[in-house]
């Protein structure tokens, strides 16, 4: 039987739940966006059921250690195909099991949820060391994004704490959403006009404040200095700073990031 | 901000590269109602440089200006060099610039010494004020404490800054002398033993009472070159331990000495920086900091310098064959650690997963063992007896003959067929050797 779903964490959860309460074990769960007709198959869309899902998220977390607790929730925003049946397998174990088994390496389920949780976790991160404000005419911080997982969410409450005191909006390119601070709250945003780029978020020169320009100049000359000409190493630059965050970093898609030879 | 402050700053940049401290952990400083920033404790990197080095903290000279005529440093007052003074506003300006454009964790300001030490280390403690008390700013602030600057003015230094260091630059105070006449290591460790004792102190204080501001949260750190003088890895690592040991550091830093000054007949012929060498000192100080390993273990004092070839860890268990093969599913996380190709995040895992079920080679490989390595040193539920049984050099040749295999497979020797050697910088060929990336496996 394939479960569908709407793409929601609390969906998936009411999944699982329905799963326990009719005693079922499904042969796949999917988000019904990515369902496709196959003869011979029973299918079931669950409607999302918010206090279902609370009581699946409060018996996994009882059941997880400290350290681990985020696990389920990363590893589901890593939205990789079948992570939603690694996942329920994770959990029916976590339910079964006599102690908490987010440590057990060895089997195959939780390593595999352990890494899907780990790749977006480190995403998280990278959005964390990447992201780029721009200073705009209208006094608001303005950092375009594209992380390859959803992890905008994780990362809110860093910025929140760090520039409490400033307007600002970090926004999802690929997803078409973000999140507008306005030094009291965070509130979820979706600009149906835009005044800059979709590809690279790049905002017209007319839109941004004076300095805002001369700041960026000056980043990507002050990287330069720093850097010791005699050791050049670019395989490891790329390897902690791959290429795909390039395009929103001042000091790498500016002119002039070249060493002439 | 002018086209002044952006001239001044790519020469005081330029002239800070040479410090490679650069790390932003270890304080937890948190935002204070309307203020801006905090510090985290894990540290972030914000960008690297070509040369991969992580780029945390804005790292710049207050001054290039230099009252000191040291060997080894590019901004000695005899050379003829452009010099530059950033004013306590435009540093202020500057951090908070761009500190609010996440470009950086903080400030790492360092100074040549202009007029006398107390004045120096003023100007530079102006900077930290102004950028808490006026900027109200809770990120990250490195100070360098300037050797010959009163206790009043480190003090007062190391209640704004999250971290304070003293450079001892020369490991041997008779190099020292031979290299900075005007400089003896008596007054380097003067300001260091001071920074250590005020630090315990604070932390006894704070621990009584409520209330008590933090001192140098973030520790203090130091920086070694490495190559400018002849003292072996032996005397380096020596001190490096004593440091952490009694002075509590936080960091030694080791900083391959590139050639600068190649005039001064008192300094080596270098081709380039030693890099391998740089490397393996830090893979030494992780097996310090963060694998237990004694100095003495690292090299017995009949072994002055470190292995080129093998990282210090192998050359270790090579040397210690005896306390090997070790059982992955019963021996404890120390002696786990100890096996070559296991770090410290397997080690970890291997405890927490064997509670679960014995571990066999399948299951180590997937937590991320180099098994490849790792085989010879270990017994698990599918290799019961061990591959060794081997002489050490038998062992050795065969470990390095498997690292030369993969690495002529790799894509990086490969593309050498379609690019220009000529062109090459100096440093490429040595390039799979990162020398911030510290790791040991």
């Amino acid at each position: 039987m394939i479960l569908l779903y709407d793409h929601t964490y609390e969906g998936f959860l009411s999944v699982v739940f329905e799963c326990y309460r009719r005693k079922i074990t499904p042969f796949r769960i999917l988000p019904e966006t990515h369902y496709q007709e196959a003869l011979f198959v029973r299918k079931e869309f669950i409607p999302t059921n918010p206090e279902h899902a609370e009581r699946v998220w409060n018996g996994l977390t009882a059941r997880l250690t400290p350290a681990t607790r985020h696990v389920p929730l990363s590893a589901f925003l890593s939205g990789e195909p079948d992570i939603e049946m690694a996942l329920y397998r994770f959990m029916r174990l976590a339910f079964m099991a006599e102690q908490p088994i987010g440590d057990n390496f060895a089997d195959p389920d939780v390593l595999q949820v352990r890494k899907s949780s780990r790749r977006v976790m480190q995403e998280a991160m990278r959005m964390v060391q990447f992201a780029r404000f721009q200073l705009t005419r209208d006094n608001i911080y303005f950092a375009p994004v594209s992380p390859a997982y959803d992890v905008l969410p994780l990362i809110m409450q860093h910025f929140r704490d760090r520039f409490a005191d400033q307007h600002w909006l970090v926004y999802d390119l690929k997803r078409d959403y973000g999140y507008y601070f306005n030094t009291a709250e965070v509130e979820e945003v979706s600009l149906s006009q835009k005044v800059f780029n979709i590809a690279d978020g790049s905002v017209r020169n007319d839109m941004l404040e004076e300095g805002e320009a001369v700041y960026q100049t000056m980043w990507n000359d002050y990287c330069r200095s720093i850097t010791i000409r005699e050791r050049l190493n670019l395989r490891l630059q790329k390897q902690h700073m791959p290429r795909r965050y390039w395009k929103f970093l001042p000091e790498k898609s500016g002119k002039n990031t070249k060493y002439e030879s | 901000m002018n086209d002044s402050v952006h001239e001044k700053l790519k020469i005081l940049a330029d002239a800070a590269k040479f410090d490679v401290s650069c790390s932003s952990s270890g304080s937890s400083r948190a935002n204070q109602a309307g203020g801006i920033g905090n510090a985290v404790a894990c540290g972030i990197c914000h960008s690297f440089t070509e040369d991969g080095r992580c780029v945390s903290l804005l790292k710049v000279l207050m001054t290039n200006h230099c009252i000191y005529d040291c060997a080894y440093c590019i901004n000695r007052r005899s050379n003829d060099r452009p010099r530059a003074t950033l004013t306590v506003q435009e540093l202020t300006d500057l951090t908070i610039g761009f500190y609010r454009r996440n470009y950086i964790e903080g400030l790492f300001l360092s100074s040549g010494v202009i007029r006398n030490p107390d004045y120096t280390m003023e100007r530079m403690v102006l900077v930290a004020k102004k950028l808490r008390l006026e900027e109200r700013y809770n990120g990250y602030i490195h100070l360098k404490a300037i050797p010959g600057a009163s206790r009043d003015l480190i003090r007062e230094a190391g209640i704004f800054a999250d971290r304070l260091s003293v450079n001892i630059e020369i490991p041997t105070n008779s190099e020292l002398k031979r290299l900075a006449p005007e400089k003896d290591h008596q007054e380097i460790f003067s300001p260091m033993g001071f920074i250590s004792n005020s630090i315990a102190e604070n932390k006894e204080n704070r621990r009584k009472l409520h209330r008590v501001p933090a001192f140098v949260p973030a520790g203090q750190s130091t920086q070694l070159i490495v190559g400018a003088s002849p003292e072996s890895d032996r005397q380096i690592l020596q001190l490096a331990s004593g440091l952490y040991d009694v002075q509590k550091l936080k960091r030694v830093y080791y900083s391959g000495y590139q050639p600068v000054n190649e005039y001064d007949k008192r300094l080596p012929v270098l081709q380039s920086a030693p890099l391998v060498r740089e490397n393996r000192l830090y893979q030494s100080d992780w097996l310090m900091r963060f694998y237990k390993y004694k100095a003495d273990e690292i090299l017995p004092p009949d072994e002055p310098f470190l292995d080129l070839e093998i990282d210090p860890k192998l050359a270790w268990a090579l040397r210690n064959l005896h306390l090997f093969p070790v059982d992955v599913n019963h021996a404890d996380y120390e002696m786990i650690l100890r096996i070559p190709g296991v770090g410290v995040q397997s080690a970890q895992r291997i405890i927490a997963a064997r509670k679960f079920s014995n571990l066999n080679y399948g299951h180590l490989t997937k937590i991320g063992v180099v098994m490849k390595r790792a085989r010879y040193f270990m017994v698990n539920t599918d290799l019961r007896i061990p591959v060794s049984g081997m002489l050490p050099d038998t062992l050795r040749r065969q470990i390095l003959l498997a690292d030369k295999n993969k690495k002529a497979t790799q894509p990086d020797t490969q593309l050498k067929l379609f690019s220009f050697p000529e062109v090459l910088p100096r440093a490429l060929p040595e390039s799979s050797v990162g020398y911030k990336k510290t790791g040991v496996v």
